[in-house]
Protein backbone atom coordinates (compact mmCIF):
# COMPACT_ATOMS: atom_id res chain seq x y z
CA UNK A 1 0.00 0.00 0.00
CA UNK A 2 0.63 3.62 -0.79
CA UNK A 3 3.06 4.89 2.45
CA UNK A 4 3.17 8.45 3.45
CA UNK A 5 6.22 8.71 1.51
CA UNK A 6 5.79 7.26 -1.53
CA UNK A 7 2.40 9.34 -1.51
CA UNK A 8 4.56 12.76 -1.57
CA UNK A 9 6.97 11.37 -4.24
CA UNK A 10 4.20 10.32 -6.31
CA UNK A 11 2.94 14.13 -5.86
CA UNK A 12 6.42 15.54 -6.78
CA UNK A 13 6.66 13.26 -9.97
CA UNK A 14 3.50 13.97 -11.34
CA UNK A 15 3.83 18.18 -10.72
CA UNK A 16 6.10 19.46 -13.00
CA UNK A 17 4.50 17.56 -16.09
CA UNK A 18 0.81 19.22 -14.54
CA UNK A 19 2.72 22.21 -14.07
CA UNK A 20 3.60 22.83 -17.82
CA UNK A 21 -0.08 21.43 -19.26
CA UNK A 22 -1.42 23.83 -17.18
CA UNK A 23 0.63 26.91 -18.30
CA UNK A 24 0.34 25.95 -21.47
CA UNK A 25 -3.33 25.63 -21.58
CA UNK A 26 -4.07 28.48 -19.59
CA UNK A 27 -1.37 31.00 -20.71
CA UNK A 28 -1.96 31.42 -24.56
CA UNK A 29 -6.01 30.80 -23.53
CA UNK A 30 -6.01 34.04 -21.58
CA UNK A 31 -4.07 36.05 -23.63
CA UNK A 32 -6.07 34.83 -27.38
CA UNK A 33 -9.42 35.74 -24.81
CA UNK A 34 -8.11 39.35 -24.12
CA UNK A 35 -6.60 39.78 -27.47
CA UNK A 36 -10.37 39.11 -29.03
CA UNK A 37 -11.56 41.57 -26.86
CA UNK A 38 -9.12 44.50 -28.30
CA UNK A 39 -8.36 46.46 -31.18
CA UNK A 40 -5.07 45.22 -32.11
CA UNK A 41 -3.05 45.29 -35.58
CA UNK A 42 0.64 44.61 -35.54
CA UNK A 43 0.97 47.15 -37.62
CA UNK A 44 -0.58 49.56 -35.47
CA UNK A 45 1.80 48.94 -32.46
CA UNK A 46 0.27 50.81 -28.92
CA UNK A 47 -2.74 51.91 -30.18
CA UNK A 48 -4.71 49.02 -28.30
CA UNK A 49 -7.87 49.35 -27.48
CA UNK A 50 -10.76 47.88 -25.66
CA UNK A 51 -13.70 47.40 -28.30
CA UNK A 52 -15.59 44.23 -26.32
CA UNK A 53 -17.72 41.99 -28.90
CA UNK A 54 -16.99 43.59 -31.80
CA UNK A 55 -14.01 41.51 -33.11
CA UNK A 56 -16.53 38.27 -32.78
CA UNK A 57 -19.36 40.81 -34.61
CA UNK A 58 -16.93 41.55 -37.40
CA UNK A 59 -16.18 37.88 -37.43
CA UNK A 60 -19.49 36.95 -37.44
CA UNK A 61 -20.75 39.18 -40.26
CA UNK A 62 -17.62 38.55 -42.57
CA UNK A 63 -18.63 36.19 -45.13
CA UNK A 64 -15.15 34.58 -45.49
CA UNK A 65 -15.91 32.90 -41.90
CA UNK A 66 -19.15 31.62 -42.48
CA UNK A 67 -16.67 30.16 -45.89
CA UNK A 68 -14.26 29.19 -43.34
CA UNK A 69 -16.28 27.52 -40.93
CA UNK A 70 -18.48 25.90 -43.83
CA UNK A 71 -14.97 24.50 -45.32
CA UNK A 72 -13.21 23.16 -41.74
CA UNK A 73 -16.80 21.04 -41.48
CA UNK A 74 -17.15 19.55 -45.22
CA UNK A 75 -13.58 18.91 -44.85
CA UNK A 76 -14.12 16.96 -41.46
CA UNK A 77 -17.11 15.31 -42.51
CA UNK A 78 -16.41 14.31 -45.82
CA UNK A 79 -12.74 12.87 -44.87
CA UNK A 80 -14.41 10.75 -41.88
CA UNK A 81 -17.06 9.40 -44.71
CA UNK A 82 -14.23 8.14 -46.25
CA UNK A 83 -11.88 6.99 -44.03
CA UNK A 84 -14.68 5.41 -41.80
CA UNK A 85 -16.11 3.47 -44.93
CA UNK A 86 -13.24 2.60 -46.71
CA UNK A 87 -11.27 1.72 -43.32
CA UNK A 88 -14.33 -0.44 -42.27
CA UNK A 89 -14.08 -2.42 -45.56
CA UNK A 90 -10.20 -2.29 -46.13
CA UNK A 91 -10.25 -3.83 -42.61
CA UNK A 92 -12.08 -6.62 -43.61
CA UNK A 93 -10.51 -7.39 -46.67
CA UNK A 94 -6.76 -7.31 -44.58
CA UNK A 95 -8.82 -9.56 -42.13
CA UNK A 96 -8.90 -12.13 -44.72
CA UNK A 97 -6.33 -15.22 -45.07
CA UNK A 98 -4.57 -13.19 -47.50
CA UNK A 99 -0.84 -14.42 -48.85
CA UNK A 100 1.66 -11.76 -47.98
CA UNK A 101 -0.37 -9.76 -45.65
CA UNK A 102 2.02 -8.31 -43.74
CA UNK A 103 3.75 -6.37 -46.63
CA UNK A 104 -0.14 -5.46 -48.17
CA UNK A 105 -0.36 -3.52 -44.55
CA UNK A 106 3.08 -2.14 -44.51
CA UNK A 107 1.95 -0.65 -47.93
CA UNK A 108 -1.78 0.73 -46.92
CA UNK A 109 -0.45 2.26 -43.58
CA UNK A 110 2.30 3.56 -45.15
CA UNK A 111 0.47 6.90 -46.30
CA UNK A 112 -0.43 8.07 -42.57
CA UNK A 113 3.65 8.58 -41.76
CA UNK A 114 4.19 11.21 -45.28
CA UNK A 115 4.98 14.61 -43.72
CA UNK A 116 1.76 16.64 -44.61
CA UNK A 117 3.83 19.33 -47.00
CA UNK A 118 5.49 16.60 -49.11
CA UNK A 119 2.21 14.81 -49.35
CA UNK A 120 0.48 18.16 -50.46
CA UNK A 121 2.75 18.90 -52.91
CA UNK A 122 3.39 15.48 -54.17
CA UNK A 123 -0.77 15.32 -54.80
CA UNK A 124 -0.56 19.11 -55.82
CA UNK A 125 2.06 18.25 -58.65
CA UNK A 126 2.39 14.88 -59.79
CA UNK A 127 -1.18 14.15 -59.49
CA UNK A 128 -3.18 17.07 -59.65
CA UNK A 129 -1.26 19.19 -62.17
CA UNK A 130 -3.99 20.16 -65.20
CA UNK A 131 -1.36 19.64 -67.65
CA UNK A 132 1.30 16.96 -66.42
CA UNK A 133 -0.30 15.37 -63.53
CA UNK A 134 -1.11 11.68 -63.61
CA UNK A 135 -4.41 12.16 -63.24
CA UNK A 136 -4.85 14.46 -66.36
CA UNK A 137 -2.91 11.84 -68.31
CA UNK A 138 -5.32 9.27 -67.05
CA UNK A 139 -8.23 11.09 -68.22
CA UNK A 140 -7.03 12.20 -71.53
CA UNK A 141 -5.91 8.80 -72.59
CA UNK A 142 -9.60 7.63 -71.99
CA UNK A 143 -11.14 10.88 -73.59
CA UNK A 144 -12.32 13.27 -70.85
CA UNK A 145 -11.21 16.63 -70.45
CA UNK A 146 -8.57 16.66 -67.75
CA UNK A 147 -9.92 18.57 -64.11
CA UNK A 148 -7.67 21.70 -63.58
CA UNK A 149 -7.86 20.22 -59.39
CA UNK A 150 -6.94 23.11 -57.53
CA UNK A 151 -8.52 26.27 -59.72
CA UNK A 152 -12.04 23.85 -60.16
CA UNK A 153 -12.34 21.86 -57.09
CA UNK A 154 -9.96 22.85 -54.61
CA UNK A 155 -11.38 21.48 -51.42
CA UNK A 156 -12.41 18.23 -53.13
CA UNK A 157 -8.69 18.11 -53.84
CA UNK A 158 -7.76 19.09 -50.47
CA UNK A 159 -9.95 16.64 -49.27
CA UNK A 160 -8.68 13.60 -51.28
CA UNK A 161 -5.09 14.62 -49.97
CA UNK A 162 -5.84 14.30 -46.59
CA UNK A 163 -8.11 11.56 -46.87
CA UNK A 164 -5.27 9.43 -48.58
CA UNK A 165 -3.39 10.17 -45.11
CA UNK A 166 -5.98 9.48 -42.23
CA UNK A 167 -7.84 6.52 -44.87
CA UNK A 168 -4.68 4.39 -43.23
CA UNK A 169 -5.28 5.26 -39.21
CA UNK A 170 -8.61 4.49 -39.68
CA UNK A 171 -8.11 0.81 -41.23
CA UNK A 172 -4.77 -0.05 -38.58
CA UNK A 173 -6.98 0.72 -35.62
CA UNK A 174 -10.50 -1.08 -36.97
CA UNK A 175 -7.78 -3.94 -38.18
CA UNK A 176 -6.21 -4.09 -34.54
CA UNK A 177 -10.34 -4.16 -33.56
CA UNK A 178 -11.18 -6.95 -35.80
CA UNK A 179 -8.42 -8.93 -34.95
CA UNK A 180 -9.13 -8.70 -31.31
CA UNK A 181 -12.05 -10.38 -32.10
CA UNK A 182 -12.37 -13.77 -30.66
CA UNK A 183 -10.99 -16.54 -33.30
CA UNK A 184 -13.38 -19.02 -31.74
CA UNK A 185 -16.23 -16.80 -32.50
CA UNK A 186 -15.22 -16.12 -36.03
CA UNK A 187 -14.75 -20.24 -36.80
CA UNK A 188 -18.06 -21.09 -35.34
CA UNK A 189 -19.62 -18.11 -37.69
CA UNK A 190 -17.70 -19.88 -40.36
CA UNK A 191 -18.92 -23.57 -39.50
CA UNK A 192 -22.41 -22.54 -39.29
CA UNK A 193 -22.71 -21.05 -42.73
CA UNK A 194 -23.34 -17.61 -41.53
CA UNK A 195 -23.66 -15.76 -44.79
CA UNK A 196 -21.36 -12.68 -44.68
CA UNK A 197 -23.51 -9.81 -44.47
CA UNK A 198 -25.39 -11.43 -41.39
CA UNK A 199 -21.59 -11.77 -40.02
CA UNK A 200 -20.79 -8.33 -40.78
CA UNK A 201 -23.65 -7.31 -39.03
CA UNK A 202 -24.20 -9.61 -36.26
CA UNK A 203 -20.65 -10.13 -35.36
CA UNK A 204 -18.35 -7.62 -36.60
CA UNK A 205 -20.42 -4.04 -36.44
CA UNK A 206 -21.27 -4.67 -32.67
CA UNK A 207 -17.74 -5.29 -32.08
CA UNK A 208 -16.35 -2.41 -33.81
CA UNK A 209 -18.87 0.17 -32.40
CA UNK A 210 -16.30 1.51 -30.33
CA UNK A 211 -13.37 1.25 -32.09
CA UNK A 212 -15.04 3.31 -34.82
CA UNK A 213 -16.16 6.03 -32.46
CA UNK A 214 -12.60 6.07 -31.02
CA UNK A 215 -11.82 6.82 -34.47
CA UNK A 216 -14.35 9.41 -35.47
CA UNK A 217 -13.18 11.51 -32.43
CA UNK A 218 -9.46 11.36 -32.39
CA UNK A 219 -9.71 12.14 -36.44
CA UNK A 220 -12.77 15.13 -36.12
CA UNK A 221 -10.00 16.71 -33.50
CA UNK A 222 -6.76 16.12 -35.88
CA UNK A 223 -8.82 17.01 -38.82
CA UNK A 224 -10.25 20.21 -37.61
CA UNK A 225 -6.55 21.45 -37.26
CA UNK A 226 -5.77 20.31 -40.70
CA UNK A 227 -3.15 23.40 -41.93
CA UNK A 228 -0.16 22.21 -44.07
CA UNK A 229 -2.00 20.91 -47.07
CA UNK A 230 -4.00 24.29 -47.41
CA UNK A 231 -1.04 26.55 -46.69
CA UNK A 232 1.09 25.17 -48.69
CA UNK A 233 -1.08 24.04 -51.67
CA UNK A 234 -1.87 27.72 -52.08
CA UNK A 235 -5.59 27.05 -51.89
CA UNK A 236 -6.67 29.20 -48.54
CA UNK A 237 -8.50 31.50 -50.89
CA UNK A 238 -11.25 29.29 -51.97
CA UNK A 239 -10.88 26.24 -49.43
CA UNK A 240 -9.39 27.89 -46.30
CA UNK A 241 -10.63 26.30 -42.77
CA UNK A 242 -10.37 27.96 -39.71
CA UNK A 243 -7.27 27.40 -38.54
CA UNK A 244 -5.98 28.62 -42.27
CA UNK A 245 -8.26 31.71 -41.28
CA UNK A 246 -6.58 32.34 -38.48
CA UNK A 247 -3.41 32.32 -39.34
CA UNK A 248 -4.23 35.01 -42.69
CA UNK A 249 -6.64 37.40 -40.24
CA UNK A 250 -3.11 37.05 -37.52
CA UNK A 251 -0.20 36.67 -39.22
CA UNK A 252 -0.95 37.82 -42.67
CA UNK A 253 -2.85 40.79 -42.32
CA UNK A 254 -1.73 41.49 -38.69
CA UNK A 255 -5.40 41.73 -37.05
CA UNK A 256 -4.81 40.02 -33.72
CA UNK A 257 -7.95 40.74 -32.65
CA UNK A 258 -9.48 39.21 -35.18
CA UNK A 259 -7.25 36.23 -35.69
CA UNK A 260 -8.16 35.53 -31.80
CA UNK A 261 -11.72 35.61 -31.89
CA UNK A 262 -11.57 33.24 -35.06
CA UNK A 263 -8.88 31.29 -33.01
CA UNK A 264 -11.83 31.55 -29.48
CA UNK A 265 -14.97 30.09 -32.55
CA UNK A 266 -11.97 27.03 -32.78
CA UNK A 267 -11.37 26.19 -29.57
CA UNK A 268 -15.24 26.41 -28.89
CA UNK A 269 -15.88 23.87 -31.89
CA UNK A 270 -12.74 21.65 -30.77
CA UNK A 271 -14.42 21.40 -27.22
CA UNK A 272 -17.59 19.98 -28.51
CA UNK A 273 -16.00 17.07 -29.76
CA UNK A 274 -13.56 16.78 -27.21
CA UNK A 275 -16.39 16.24 -24.59
CA UNK A 276 -17.66 13.23 -26.25
CA UNK A 277 -14.37 11.95 -26.75
CA UNK A 278 -13.11 12.49 -23.36
CA UNK A 279 -16.11 10.52 -21.63
CA UNK A 280 -15.75 8.57 -23.88
CA UNK A 281 -12.13 7.19 -23.01
CA UNK A 282 -12.70 8.38 -19.67
CA UNK A 283 -15.57 5.12 -19.21
CA UNK A 284 -12.63 2.70 -21.08
CA UNK A 285 -10.48 3.77 -18.04
CA UNK A 286 -13.05 1.81 -15.79
CA UNK A 287 -13.44 -1.29 -17.58
CA UNK B 1 -6.42 -24.71 -35.62
CA UNK B 2 -6.23 -22.36 -38.76
CA UNK B 3 -9.14 -21.44 -40.34
CA UNK B 4 -9.66 -23.60 -43.70
CA UNK B 5 -10.51 -21.23 -46.25
CA UNK B 6 -11.54 -22.24 -49.91
CA UNK B 7 -8.48 -21.28 -52.43
CA UNK B 8 -10.98 -19.26 -55.01
CA UNK B 9 -12.14 -17.17 -51.73
CA UNK B 10 -8.39 -17.45 -51.21
CA UNK B 11 -7.40 -15.65 -54.45
CA UNK B 12 -9.74 -13.13 -55.15
CA UNK B 13 -9.10 -11.37 -51.49
CA UNK B 14 -5.38 -11.67 -51.92
CA UNK B 15 -5.53 -10.11 -55.36
CA UNK B 16 -7.79 -7.46 -53.99
CA UNK B 17 -5.77 -6.72 -51.18
CA UNK B 18 -2.80 -6.34 -52.93
CA UNK B 19 -4.14 -4.36 -55.99
CA UNK B 20 -5.58 -1.70 -53.23
CA UNK B 21 -2.48 -1.84 -50.88
CA UNK B 22 -1.03 -0.86 -53.98
CA UNK B 23 -2.45 2.03 -55.48
CA UNK B 24 -2.40 3.31 -51.87
CA UNK B 25 1.24 2.73 -51.90
CA UNK B 26 1.74 4.02 -55.98
CA UNK B 27 1.79 7.96 -54.71
CA UNK B 28 4.48 7.20 -52.08
CA UNK B 29 6.37 5.05 -54.85
CA UNK B 30 5.68 7.37 -57.69
CA UNK B 31 7.41 10.24 -55.93
CA UNK B 32 10.68 7.75 -55.19
CA UNK B 33 10.81 7.06 -59.11
CA UNK B 34 10.22 10.17 -60.30
CA UNK B 35 13.36 11.15 -57.86
CA UNK B 36 15.47 9.68 -60.51
CA UNK B 37 14.81 11.02 -63.47
CA UNK B 38 15.66 13.73 -65.05
CA UNK B 39 13.34 16.89 -64.88
CA UNK B 40 12.71 16.71 -68.50
CA UNK B 41 11.44 12.67 -68.23
CA UNK B 42 9.62 13.78 -64.95
CA UNK B 43 7.44 16.23 -67.00
CA UNK B 44 6.81 14.06 -70.07
CA UNK B 45 3.41 12.96 -71.10
CA UNK B 46 2.62 10.16 -71.42
CA UNK B 47 4.74 9.17 -68.33
CA UNK B 48 7.21 7.18 -68.11
CA UNK B 49 7.08 4.12 -65.15
CA UNK B 50 10.29 2.33 -65.29
CA UNK B 51 11.96 3.04 -68.63
CA UNK B 52 13.74 5.64 -68.31
CA UNK B 53 17.63 6.95 -67.97
CA UNK B 54 17.76 6.00 -63.82
CA UNK B 55 20.26 8.79 -62.78
CA UNK B 56 20.75 9.88 -58.36
CA UNK B 57 22.23 13.54 -59.98
CA UNK B 58 18.53 15.08 -58.14
CA UNK B 59 19.90 13.80 -54.64
CA UNK B 60 23.47 15.78 -55.32
CA UNK B 61 21.75 19.14 -56.78
CA UNK B 62 19.33 19.09 -53.21
CA UNK B 63 22.26 18.87 -51.01
CA UNK B 64 24.13 21.52 -53.18
CA UNK B 65 21.76 24.12 -53.83
CA UNK B 66 19.64 24.10 -50.25
CA UNK B 67 22.31 23.07 -47.71
CA UNK B 68 20.00 20.27 -47.25
CA UNK B 69 21.96 18.69 -44.51
CA UNK B 70 20.82 21.42 -41.90
CA UNK B 71 17.02 20.82 -42.59
CA UNK B 72 17.83 17.30 -41.74
CA UNK B 73 19.68 18.27 -38.43
CA UNK B 74 17.22 20.70 -37.30
CA UNK B 75 14.32 17.87 -37.67
CA UNK B 76 16.38 15.41 -36.01
CA UNK B 77 17.09 18.14 -33.29
CA UNK B 78 13.39 19.26 -33.04
CA UNK B 79 11.84 15.80 -32.90
CA UNK B 80 14.54 13.72 -30.90
CA UNK B 81 15.36 16.70 -28.53
CA UNK B 82 11.49 17.48 -27.93
CA UNK B 83 10.91 13.90 -27.10
CA UNK B 84 13.30 13.27 -24.24
CA UNK B 85 12.21 16.66 -22.57
CA UNK B 86 9.20 15.34 -22.77
CA UNK B 87 10.19 11.63 -20.97
CA UNK B 88 11.73 13.80 -19.00
CA UNK B 89 8.87 15.29 -17.34
CA UNK B 90 6.53 12.04 -18.47
CA UNK B 91 8.22 9.18 -16.68
CA UNK B 92 8.26 10.22 -13.27
CA UNK B 93 4.49 11.39 -13.92
CA UNK B 94 3.79 8.00 -15.28
CA UNK B 95 5.16 6.27 -12.78
CA UNK B 96 3.58 8.07 -9.86
CA UNK B 97 0.21 7.51 -11.79
CA UNK B 98 0.72 3.64 -12.33
CA UNK B 99 2.01 2.49 -9.09
CA UNK B 100 1.08 4.90 -6.36
CA UNK B 101 -2.66 6.07 -7.84
CA UNK B 102 -3.96 9.02 -5.46
CA UNK B 103 -8.17 9.79 -5.62
CA UNK B 104 -7.38 12.74 -8.15
CA UNK B 105 -5.31 9.99 -10.31
CA UNK B 106 -8.15 9.73 -12.69
CA UNK B 107 -8.86 13.09 -13.46
CA UNK B 108 -5.94 14.56 -13.66
CA UNK B 109 -4.99 11.80 -16.57
CA UNK B 110 -8.58 13.00 -18.59
CA UNK B 111 -7.21 16.26 -17.73
CA UNK B 112 -3.69 16.05 -19.42
CA UNK B 113 -5.66 14.74 -22.21
CA UNK B 114 -7.84 17.40 -22.52
CA UNK B 115 -5.37 20.08 -22.92
CA UNK B 116 -4.48 17.67 -26.17
CA UNK B 117 -7.64 18.83 -27.64
CA UNK B 118 -6.86 22.58 -27.68
CA UNK B 119 -6.61 23.34 -31.32
CA UNK B 120 -3.15 25.30 -31.83
CA UNK B 121 -5.06 28.23 -33.95
CA UNK B 122 -6.55 29.12 -30.13
CA UNK B 123 -2.98 29.73 -28.94
CA UNK B 124 -0.76 30.47 -32.32
CA UNK B 125 -1.49 34.32 -31.93
CA UNK B 126 -0.26 34.60 -28.15
CA UNK B 127 2.46 32.45 -28.65
CA UNK B 128 3.83 34.02 -31.65
CA UNK B 129 3.64 37.24 -30.43
CA UNK B 130 5.52 35.93 -26.85
CA UNK B 131 8.55 34.36 -28.93
CA UNK B 132 8.30 37.49 -30.78
CA UNK B 133 9.33 39.35 -27.87
CA UNK B 134 11.45 36.85 -25.96
CA UNK B 135 13.45 36.28 -29.45
CA UNK B 136 12.23 33.38 -30.34
CA UNK B 137 10.69 32.83 -33.48
CA UNK B 138 12.79 30.45 -35.62
CA UNK B 139 14.72 29.42 -32.74
CA UNK B 140 15.14 26.06 -31.94
CA UNK B 141 14.83 26.22 -28.06
CA UNK B 142 11.63 28.08 -28.55
CA UNK B 143 10.37 25.02 -31.06
CA UNK B 144 11.72 22.21 -29.08
CA UNK B 145 9.14 23.56 -26.18
CA UNK B 146 6.35 23.75 -28.27
CA UNK B 147 6.82 20.34 -29.56
CA UNK B 148 7.10 18.84 -26.19
CA UNK B 149 4.09 20.95 -24.55
CA UNK B 150 2.43 19.29 -27.78
CA UNK B 151 3.00 15.62 -27.14
CA UNK B 152 3.60 15.85 -23.41
CA UNK B 153 0.43 14.45 -23.23
CA UNK B 154 -0.02 11.35 -25.03
CA UNK B 155 3.65 10.67 -23.56
CA UNK B 156 2.10 10.68 -20.06
CA UNK B 157 -0.73 8.67 -21.32
CA UNK B 158 1.33 5.85 -23.53
CA UNK B 159 3.52 5.69 -20.96
CA UNK B 160 0.74 5.25 -18.05
CA UNK B 161 -0.86 2.34 -20.16
CA UNK B 162 2.47 0.44 -20.73
CA UNK B 163 3.53 0.87 -16.90
CA UNK B 164 -0.03 -0.22 -15.65
CA UNK B 165 0.57 -3.68 -17.39
CA UNK B 166 3.89 -4.50 -14.57
CA UNK B 167 2.61 -6.17 -12.35
CA UNK B 168 2.46 -4.31 -9.21
CA UNK B 169 3.06 -7.84 -6.60
CA UNK B 170 6.80 -7.69 -8.12
CA UNK B 171 7.89 -4.00 -6.82
CA UNK B 172 5.77 -5.03 -3.64
CA UNK B 173 8.39 -8.64 -3.52
CA UNK B 174 11.32 -6.01 -4.32
CA UNK B 175 10.20 -4.36 -0.89
CA UNK B 176 9.82 -7.25 0.87
CA UNK B 177 13.00 -7.98 0.01
CA UNK B 178 14.35 -4.89 1.56
CA UNK B 179 15.23 -3.04 -1.30
CA UNK B 180 15.22 0.26 -1.26
CA UNK B 181 13.10 2.61 -3.65
CA UNK B 182 16.09 3.42 -5.81
CA UNK B 183 16.92 -0.09 -6.07
CA UNK B 184 13.45 -0.89 -6.63
CA UNK B 185 13.71 1.81 -9.75
CA UNK B 186 16.80 0.69 -11.41
CA UNK B 187 17.05 -3.32 -10.69
CA UNK B 188 13.17 -3.94 -11.12
CA UNK B 189 10.92 -1.41 -12.26
CA UNK B 190 13.50 -0.24 -15.44
CA UNK B 191 13.76 -3.22 -17.10
CA UNK B 192 10.43 -3.78 -17.13
CA UNK B 193 9.89 -0.52 -18.31
CA UNK B 194 12.14 0.03 -21.04
CA UNK B 195 10.11 -1.33 -24.08
CA UNK B 196 7.27 0.67 -23.37
CA UNK B 197 9.94 3.33 -22.89
CA UNK B 198 10.96 2.98 -26.36
CA UNK B 199 7.90 2.44 -28.29
CA UNK B 200 6.68 5.54 -27.13
CA UNK B 201 9.73 7.77 -27.69
CA UNK B 202 9.49 6.21 -31.36
CA UNK B 203 6.16 7.13 -31.86
CA UNK B 204 6.75 10.41 -30.86
CA UNK B 205 9.56 11.17 -32.60
CA UNK B 206 7.70 10.21 -35.91
CA UNK B 207 4.54 13.02 -34.56
CA UNK B 208 7.35 15.44 -33.98
CA UNK B 209 9.04 15.25 -37.12
CA UNK B 210 5.81 15.81 -39.38
CA UNK B 211 4.70 18.34 -37.17
CA UNK B 212 3.63 21.23 -39.68
CA UNK B 213 1.88 23.36 -38.00
CA UNK B 214 4.24 25.18 -35.70
CA UNK B 215 7.21 24.38 -37.38
CA UNK B 216 5.67 26.14 -40.30
CA UNK B 217 4.21 29.07 -38.31
CA UNK B 218 6.93 29.85 -36.29
CA UNK B 219 10.47 28.96 -38.07
CA UNK B 220 11.66 30.75 -41.05
CA UNK B 221 15.31 29.51 -42.18
CA UNK B 222 17.41 29.19 -39.19
CA UNK B 223 15.56 26.31 -36.98
CA UNK B 224 13.43 25.27 -40.11
CA UNK B 225 13.13 21.46 -40.14
CA UNK B 226 12.03 19.58 -43.12
CA UNK B 227 8.40 20.48 -42.97
CA UNK B 228 9.48 23.78 -44.42
CA UNK B 229 12.37 23.07 -46.28
CA UNK B 230 9.75 21.03 -48.66
CA UNK B 231 7.05 23.78 -48.08
CA UNK B 232 9.80 25.93 -49.57
CA UNK B 233 9.31 24.00 -52.72
CA UNK B 234 5.80 25.53 -53.28
CA UNK B 235 6.59 28.60 -55.53
CA UNK B 236 6.19 28.37 -58.69
CA UNK B 237 9.22 29.09 -59.44
CA UNK B 238 10.76 26.23 -57.51
CA UNK B 239 8.63 23.66 -59.13
CA UNK B 240 11.33 21.09 -60.12
CA UNK B 241 9.50 17.99 -59.85
CA UNK B 242 12.62 15.52 -59.87
CA UNK B 243 14.06 17.71 -57.29
CA UNK B 244 11.15 17.98 -55.29
CA UNK B 245 10.56 13.94 -55.59
CA UNK B 246 14.60 13.76 -54.51
CA UNK B 247 13.77 16.05 -51.65
CA UNK B 248 10.76 14.66 -50.49
CA UNK B 249 12.19 10.90 -50.17
CA UNK B 250 14.93 11.90 -47.84
CA UNK B 251 12.25 13.47 -45.70
CA UNK B 252 10.25 10.59 -45.70
CA UNK B 253 12.46 7.53 -45.68
CA UNK B 254 14.06 7.65 -42.47
CA UNK B 255 10.22 7.78 -40.83
CA UNK B 256 8.24 5.40 -43.10
CA UNK B 257 10.96 2.44 -41.88
CA UNK B 258 10.86 3.35 -38.40
CA UNK B 259 6.46 3.95 -38.47
CA UNK B 260 6.45 0.08 -39.92
CA UNK B 261 7.99 -0.52 -37.00
CA UNK B 262 5.73 1.57 -34.83
CA UNK B 263 2.50 0.32 -36.16
CA UNK B 264 1.19 -1.40 -32.93
CA UNK B 265 2.51 1.99 -30.60
CA UNK B 266 0.75 3.91 -32.82
CA UNK B 267 -2.73 2.29 -32.06
CA UNK B 268 -2.40 2.13 -28.64
CA UNK B 269 -1.02 6.08 -28.35
CA UNK B 270 -3.43 7.76 -30.70
CA UNK B 271 -6.48 5.87 -29.23
CA UNK B 272 -5.37 6.63 -25.83
CA UNK B 273 -5.39 3.27 -24.95
CA UNK B 274 -8.74 2.74 -26.32
CA UNK B 275 -8.18 0.57 -28.72
CA UNK B 276 -5.18 -1.81 -28.05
Amino acid sequence: MATQQTRLLGKLAVAPSVIVLFLWMIVPLALTIYFSLLRYNLLDPGNESFVGFFNYEYFLSDPAFFAAIGNSLKLVFAVLAISIVGGTLLALLLDQAIVGRNIVRLMVIAPFFIMPTVSALVWKNMFMHPVSGLFAWLMKSVGLEPIDWFAQYPLTAVIIMVAWQWLPFATLILLTAIQSLDEEQKEAAEMDGTPPISYFYYIVLPHLARPITVVILIETIFLLNVFAEIYVTGSGGPAGNLPYLVYFQGLLNFDVGGASAGGIVAVVLANIVAFFLIRMIGRNLEG
Amino acid sequence: MARAVSVRRRTIATAAAWLIGFLIFFPILWTIITSFKTELEAFSTPPKFLFFEWTTENYGIVQERSNYLRFVSNSLILSIGSTLVALLFAIPAAWAMAFAPAKRTKDLLMWMLSTKMMPPVGALIPVYLIFRDMGLLDSRGGLIAVLFLMNLPIIVWMLYTYFKEIPGEILEAARMDGASLWKELVYVLAPMAVPGIASTLLLNVILAWNEAFWTLNLTTSAAAPLTAFIASYSSPEGLFWAKLSAASTMAIAPILVLGWFAQKQLVRGLTFGAVK
